[in-house]
């Protein structure tokens, strides 16, 4: 691991109920965060290489981590998302240099597939603010119970030089889908797309 | 005795590397889980409402065992811990109290016959807020390394006639600790101070 990391942290959340209607199996969303040391932060760099390979090895890691909270095999992962939050002292592209070039091919085979774009969300802020992480089906973007997202917060982080990176898994769409379009059931996972 | 209707569970690890000093051999870990539950006395005032904390014990032990196998599974390994409790805005604060017991003493249970209180806190709120859930020695509340707290909240609970009960587990000091005071190795454990 390149990356200085200071803190990782794992959150599960499982709907059992909604409005009253049971949820069974209840839906399951997990998210990693990694907490790095930003190594460019305040001052301008050219090159953003290392972030790059920085977000390759956080794609493994912290996609791992997910699968093994939600105790699933890698083909049972749903639907998947990344964001990052990098701190003041660092400029949004450092959080486009982890999640873009290199951060999905090793998610990617922690999920198992993952024809699909991953949906991603990056922003500056500071410790305790909140970073939602955007969700969508790992095979098949326009699965239309899968669109989603979940919301992570450190009370902590990220601090000035650091960057928070997050990276989502489910097992499950949203708690009660009924709002018509793709179903899981009918997706082909050739272009990503249906 | 009401059914306890369980809407989310929700669990989080953090494990702490460093925090800017040396990295630590073994990262520090903390853990919660919350149970966002409906709350039976929600809307009234209702004058009896212990036997409630009855009908709460075996969700305090699924949860003080959930939350040992987040942190390996090992009791030994605890060294803190500490419980509180959001009311949606629909309850009282009185209805938070009602966790003290079931949720305290499952967290004895699970880790045998530990001597120190469980601290806890806390509060009404709504969706989205947070709780700062004290964290001390589970032998001797006066171990001053392991004064510590874990932030934890959801942003769709507790909604207005929910209740979230939450218990934290660590396994040992501040990843930094070095302000003095009685130490660990120092503790008597009888009297559950020092």
């Amino acid at each position: 691991m390149i990356a200085d990391i200071r803190k990782l942290a794992v959150w599960v959340e499982e709907t059992h109920a909604e409005m009253g209607q049971a949820v069974s199996p209840p839906t399951r969303k997990a998210v990693a965060v990694a907490v790095i040391a930003n190594p460019f932060a305040g001052r301008f760099e050219p090159d953003l290489t290392l972030l790059m390979n920085i977000g390759e090895d956080l794609g493994a890691l912290l996609g791992q981590r997910c699968v093994q909270a939600l105790g699933i095999a890698p083909a049972q992962a749903e639907s998947y998302g990344k964001a990052a939050m990098v701190g003041e002292a660092g400029e949004l592209e450092h959080a486009a240099a982890i999640l873009h070039p290199k951060l999905g091919g090793p998610l990617r085979l922690a999920v198992e597939k993952g024809a699909a774009l991953v949906a991603s969300s990056k922003k500056i802020g500071g410790p305790g603010q909140v970073l939602d992480v955007p969700l969508g089906h790992k095979d098949a973007a326009f699965v239309r119970s899968h669109f989603d997202a979940i919301e992570v917060r450190l009370n902590d982080a990220p601090r000035a030089a650091e960057i928070m990176v997050a990276v989502a898994v489910t097992d499950s769409g949203r708690p009660l889908p009924r709002v018509g379009g793709l179903t899981k059931d009918q997706v082909q996972g050739r272009d990503g797309l249906r | 005795m009401p059914d306890i209707d369980i809407r989310k569970i929700i669990t989080a690890v953090e494990e702490t590397f460093h925090e800017g000093g040396p990295r630590a051999d073994i990262p520090h870990r903390k853990a919660a889980i919350t149970a966002v539950i409906a709350n039976p006395f929600a809307g009234r005032y209702e004058a009896d409402i212990k036997g409630f904390m009855e009908d709460l014990r075996p969700l305090g032990l699924r949860m003080a065992r959930q939350l040992l196998t987040l942190l390996g599974g090992d009791p030994a390994r605890i060294e803190g811990y500490g419980k509180g409790a959001i009311v949606g805005a629909a309850g009282e604060l009185e209805h938070g109290a009602l966790w003290h017991v079931p949720g305290g003493y499952a967290m004895r249970e699970v880790l045998g016959d530990t001597r120190a209180i469980v601290p806890s806190t806390k509060k009404v709120g709504g969706v989205g807020a947070r709780l700062d859930v004290p964290v001390t020695h589970i032998n001797a509340s006066y171990v001053r390394s392991h004064f510590d707290a874990m932030e934890v909240g959801c942003n769709d609970a507790p909604k207005a006639s929910e209740l979230a009960l939450v218990l934290v587990m660590t396994t040992g000091a501040r990843v930094h600790a070095r302000v003095g005071g009685l130490a660990a190795g120092d503790i008597t454990g009888e009297d559950g101070l020092r």
